[in-house]
């Protein structure tokens, strides 16, 4: 029996999934800055505050710090907690209690723990913020064992491997970016997961993969939209997860079509593209490489207020559209 | 080493708290705990000397009546996080020496299986839920810890111990700030031994007593001599009874002396053989808990014999079964970082 889909934006997605999540197990609940009355800076936890009563939606202090550890020791003493930054920039305010302690205290402790803690990151830039409030942060915490990393880039994904997050016994770090909030797109009512560590293939395609994350994600489709019109056949892979990556899907649309682009916001280097990049120079998908490698990635720079310079900081539809262009052409 | 005993009786009713509070056998018990941790340390310290611990350790010789103090009033299911210095607050909790040395020789009997050692020593079993070896890292943690008996209700009351070193961490004042305004059953106990690594206080820290910056968080600030047992033993009575009747937090501050350096790398600038030597021989904590038991007709020279025996014993059984014990396979090292899923 199919459940109802209708349409849903990205932060409606996510303000259900955690509802069904708290209506199902009271071990869950929410912390964050301004998350209850005041919903939250992006209304992403929006009334949940009404529903759940505040000691189920806790509006912390501005102690980014202090409230990531009260999360990961509630999370280690047999609670839920879904621990809300308000930008993903503050979570270098954090990093000691993600870093050292929700993503060792298992193996410190021989496994004799674990710290089911979910943690949300509003990232990346588009909204004029300013070099403080546009990171794309992933990568970092994607390079530490023992946290889980995903990028949801659809309102489906956002519900669904949320409650997979819930569900799941370790430290869950989800970057959600900030311009994917209000993209809508058909979301089934009640309960269903998406697994975390499988990425999906988007658009299938013969010509050209393309392996995006997040926002880049939908870029990339409406590249590959105008791409097709030129007879290029491009394939999009969606990471949705940067650790554990799913190394075989890109493996696999590698070995398809034989070239290879990273199209991701984060600034550049020593990035989920160098990481991807790796993988396949080290894979056998090596061989059938019929052109180097391409890394479509943010400057090397913080991101600036003025609107068009931010635009031009982070890969844009044109740029996909060129790059890809190029690759299978073999100007590169 | 829970709770509460009848034996307040007219011929004790002048002693100080303990006394009256306590059995002759819990006290013994104390002293025996004591001596445990004392020479847990020192059988530590010699396996590192001769090669068969490696790495680093942090010993608390010195600061044993603050460790067992605290834990006094505690039920096995209330929780602790502790710190590097962590060993004494391990046993005073009820973990197993042998386990602890296993875990120290990096053995899969250990407590962590050998991959946390000194700095993680932990007891889950036992309500520890971990030395850490982030200076503060474990104060939020047990915030969070109180937050989830509250919520679950289970009445679990829950001690962060952190050093004198802490108290000027972000983590510290953010915990405090937190536990306050939702009056959580936690209680903070700064155990100052005076130096944070070779900082004193004085140079570090702007207030004079670290239990003043409770005033800050609205929440008792009690400052007990950390070196006798039955003055931070009541001083935790009085925290863990406000914490379990809803009242909110503590902070303690239980002020001791490490007898040794910070750790092995210490080479001992930072204060006078005049200062230790004064520490050791007039105030050392296991010195004056066994005087009293002594003068108030607790125990006598027999039985102290008896237990620092027993005490020996338990120590050298520990020693062997941890080098008795296998290590972990290579093959494994890849174990425990993420939970195994059927």
């Amino acid at each position: 029996m199919d459940a109802m889909v209708r349409e849903l934006s990205y932060a409606q997605a996510i303000q259900e999934a955690m509802a069904i999540a708290m209506d199902m197990d009271e071990r869950v609940f929410l912390m964050g800055e301004d998350i209850g009355v005041y919903g939250g800076a992006f209304q992403v936890t929006g009334d949940l505050v009404e529903r759940f009563g505040t000691e189920r939606v806790i509006d912390t202090p501005i102690s980014e710090l202090g409230g990531a550890g009260v999360a990961v020791g509630a999370a280690l003493t047999g609670m839920r907690p879904i621990f809300e930054f308000q930008f993903s920039d503050f979570a270098t305010l954090a990093m000691e209690q993600i870093v050292n302690q929700a993503a060792k205290m298992r193996f410190m402790l021989g496994g004799e723990v674990s710290v089911p803690v979910v943690m949300r990151f509003p990232a990346g830039s588009g909204t004029g913020a300013a070099a403080q409030h546009s990171q794309s942060l992933e990568a970092w915490l994607g390079h530490v064992p023992g946290l889980k990393v995903i990028q949801p880039a659809t309102p489906y994904d956002a519900k669904g491997m949320l409650l997979a997050a819930v569900a799941d016994p370790d430290p869950v770090m989800i970057f959600e970016h900030k311009l994917l909030y209000k993209m809508k797109g058909p979301v089934p009512e009640g309960y269903y997961t998406v697994p975390i560590g499988k990425a999906d293939i988007r658009r299938e395609g013969r010509d050209l993969t393309i392996v995006a994350t997040s926002i880049m994600v939908q870029k990339a489709l409406d590249a590959a939209a105008v791409l097709e019109s030129e007879g290029i056949d491009v394939e999009i892979v969606d990471l949705r997860t940067i650790r554990p990556m799913d190394k075989q899907t890109v493996i696999d649309s590698v070995k398809k079509t034989s070239r290879l682009m990273c199209v991701y916001e984060a600034v550049k280097t020593l990035g989920i593209g160098a990481e991807v990049s790796a993988m396949i120079a080290e894979s056998e998908a090596f061989d059938y490489l019929d052109a180097p490698i391409v890394r479509l990635g943010g400057a090397e720079t913080p991101i600036p207020y003025n609107p068009e310079l931010e635009k031009a900081t982070v890969p844009q539809i044109p740029d996909i559209i060129t790059a890809a262009r190029d690759l299978v052409k073999g100007v590169r | 080493m829970a709770g509460a005993s009848k034996a307040v009786t007219d011929s004790r009713a002048n002693l100080p708290f303990v006394y009256r509070q306590y059995s002759a056998e819990q006290l013994r018990e104390v002293l025996y705990k004591m001596y445990l941790i004392r020479r847990f340390e020192e059988g530590a310290e010699e396996c590192y000397t001769r090669g068969l611990i490696h790495g680093t350790m942090h010993l608390s010789i010195g600061q044993e009546a603050s460790a067992m103090g605290i834990c006094m009033p505690l039920a096995e299911d209330d929780q602790i996080t502790s710190t590097h210095r962590g060993h004494g607050h391990c046993i005073a909790k009820g973990a197993e020496v042998k386990r602890m040395f296993a875990e120290f020789f990096g053995k899969t009997s250990g407590y962590c299986k050998g991959r946390g050692g000194s700095m993680h020593i932990a007891d889950v079993g036992k309500g520890n839920l971990g030395a850490n070896g982030i200076v503060g890292g474990g104060i939020p943690i047990a915030v969070g810890a109180a937050l989830s008996s509250k919520m679950m209700k289970t009445g679990k009351v829950v001690v962060s111990f952190f050093g004198d070193g802490a108290n000027n961490e972000g983590a510290f004042h953010e915990a405090l700030n937190m536990a306050a305004i939702w009056k959580l059953p936690v209680i903070f106990v700064c155990e100052n031994n005076g130096y944070g690594m070779s900082t004193s206080t004085a140079r570090s820290t702007a207030v004079k007593n670290i239990a003043e910056r409770a005033a800050a968080y609205s929440m008792p600030g009690v400052i007990v001599n950390g070196n006798i047992f039955s003055e931070v033993a009541e001083a935790s009575h009085q925290a863990v009874a406000r914490a379990r009747a809803g009242e909110g937090p503590t902070l303690i501050e239980s002020k001791t002396y490490r007898h040794r350096g910070h750790s092995k790398s210490d080479r001992n600038r930072y204060r006078t053989k005049e200062e230790i030597e004064d520490w050791m021989s007039n105030r050392d904590p296991i010195t004056l808990f066994e005087s009293e038991l002594r003068e108030f007709g607790f125990i006598d020279d027999k039985g102290i014999e008896a237990i620092r025996d027993a005490v020996a014993q338990e120590i050298a059984d520990g020693i062997e079964f941890a080098k008795a014990s296998p290590s972990p396979d290579v093959r494994d090292t890849g174990n425990y970082v993420y939970t195994e899923q059927a």
